[in-house]
């Protein structure tokens, strides 16, 4: 396949950056889609030029590490699949395909196609957790959890962290990846210690960060590599404004 | 956003049903409309229900409308900068036009009070007859045609406006998702379409 790649550079958070254009030949469909950005950098690197940088860990679709906007859909083309498990199959031989950054204000661009996605991490620490006595591993049956619950928590806590949402919210809102987390751990006995708590920080910490607010486009959970359901921000709302009458 | 709406919301549908007594008649409508001025008497005195239900409105509409532009106002800095390749939203046409929808929305209501309620605007403009203001209005074509563009932007908005307040309130969940659509679509269907009937009866001659 020969494809033109049009790439967001850009050198460093305070760089401008621009849409760059590049041709790649001989791209085999098998190929993942980092596989491909590898083989460019490969090539840029031997040419002398700076390789694109992009952020990639596990490249088996759980780590949450990649991302990034391909031809305006985050992650990508196809459903529920993480840019790493996307395939040059998927494309077409003399494609143009423009390969953009997260755009939200809260993930700003550190270089190329990498952003920072630590307010997720702060959001985290504001409440994502439970809190247990840390030792040997407590025996499975003595905390029953009926299991239409743990398949709710479970679908819940499948979101990687990757970022799709906002990436995908026309708003930039975080309110997925937060519903997500909120709605995994408040179902649980686990959770319940700091069920209203973990809400209303979470919510805070949210806020701070400067991702937008929830409109419900839906967007996000179209984009979502994990199928995080819309129905977890009606849970959100509702664990928050039972916080709030419940202090 | 979700509360002052369903407050709104609440009122349209009341305020749809009212409107459909102009097809008992003339004499029928005016007393309604005479009736809507004495609600409460004599617990409450002259048109006091009547003004306590305009504050409320009016108190609705101005929370509603500062949220909604607090809402905006912090969405369009939480995403600074487009992608150069355009997103295809998967969203309704509903989602995509809240905003716009939104101040048609409100511009009619201004020009709907200055006819109906000041009279100011009304070709009619008799307190009291409340027949003939209404038939004197929509037998201007383009009064119609901007009340039914209207009411075709307030069906669009309640169809976002009624879910999305339910996933706000909380009420919303994988069990009541597929009943809260069709509630939304039944709603704003059946208020756009109670509303429009009226001028398109007065255009057709079906009421005169």
């Amino acid at each position: 396949m020969n494809l033109t790649l049009r790439i967001w550079r850009q050198r460093g958070p305070e760089d401008r950056g621009a849409m760059v254009t590049y041709e790649l030949a001989d791209v085999s469909p098998d190929m993942s889609f980092l596989e491909m950005l590898d083989v460019l950098n490969e090539r840029l690197i031997l040419e002398g030029e700076d390789p694109v940088a992009f952020d990639h860990d596990c490249r088996e679709g759980i780590c949450g590490m990649c991302g990034m906007v391909i031809n305006g859909q985050a992650h990508g083309p196809r459903d529920r699949t993480t840019t790493c498990q996307l395939h040059m199959r998927e494309f077409a031989d003399g494609d143009v395909i423009d390969v953009e950054p997260w755009r939200a204000a809260a993930f700003p661009v550190m270089r190329d196609l990498v952003v920072d996605r630590s307010g997720f991490d702060r959001i985290i620490g504001s409440g994502g957790y439970i809190s247990v006595v840390t030792g040997s591993a407590p025996e499975a049956h003595s905390t029953p959890v009926p299991k239409p619950i743990a398949d709710a928590a479970f679908d819940n806590a499948t979101c990687i962290g990757c970022g799709a949402c906002v990436a995908a919210c026309p708003n930039g809102s975080a309110m997925l990846f937060t519903s997500a987390k909120v709605t995994h751990l408040n179902l649980l006995p686990q959770g319940a210690p700091e069920r209203e708590s973990r809400v209303r920080d979470m919510v805070a910490q949210m806020d701070e960060e400067g991702f937008g607010g929830c409109t419900n486009t839906g967007e996000c959970t179209v984009a979502c590599p994990k199928g995080i359901p819309l129905t977890s921000i009606g849970n959100l709302n509702r664990e928050y404004l039972r916080a709030l009458t419940k202090r | 956003m979700a509360v002052t709406g369903a407050v709104m919301l609440l009122y349209l549908l009341v305020h749809m049903l009212g409107n459909l007594k102009i097809f008992y008649g003339r004499e029928s409508f005016d007393e309604y409309a005479h009736w809507l001025r004495s609600i409460g008497v004599p617990a409450l005195h002259g048109a006091w229900f009547l003004w306590l239900m305009r504050a409320v409105l009016t108190v609705a509409v101005v929370l509603h409308a500062t949220s909604a532009y607090q809402l905006s106002r912090r969405d369009l800095k939480a995403r600074p900068q487009k992608y150069s390749h355009r997103q295809r939203l998967e969203a309704s046409y509903a989602v995509n036009t809240m905003r716009y929808g939104g101040i048609i929305i409100a511009l009619f209501i201004i020009y709907h009070l200055l006819d109906f309620t000041a009279l100011t605007l009304n070709r009619n403009g008799v307190e009291g007859a409340a027949y003939d203001n209404v038939v004197s209005s929509f037998s201007v074509w383009w009064v119609t045609l901007f009340y039914i563009i209207a009411m075709l932007a307030l069906g669009l908005h309640i169809h976002h406006g009624f879910w999305s307040a339910a996933r706000t309130l909380g009420v919303h969940s994988a069990a009541r998702e597929k009943n809260l659509k069709i509630g939304a679509t039944v709603l704003a269907v059946l208020i756009a379409a109670g509303f429009m009937v009226v001028p398109i009866a007065v255009l057709a001659g079906l009421v005169d």
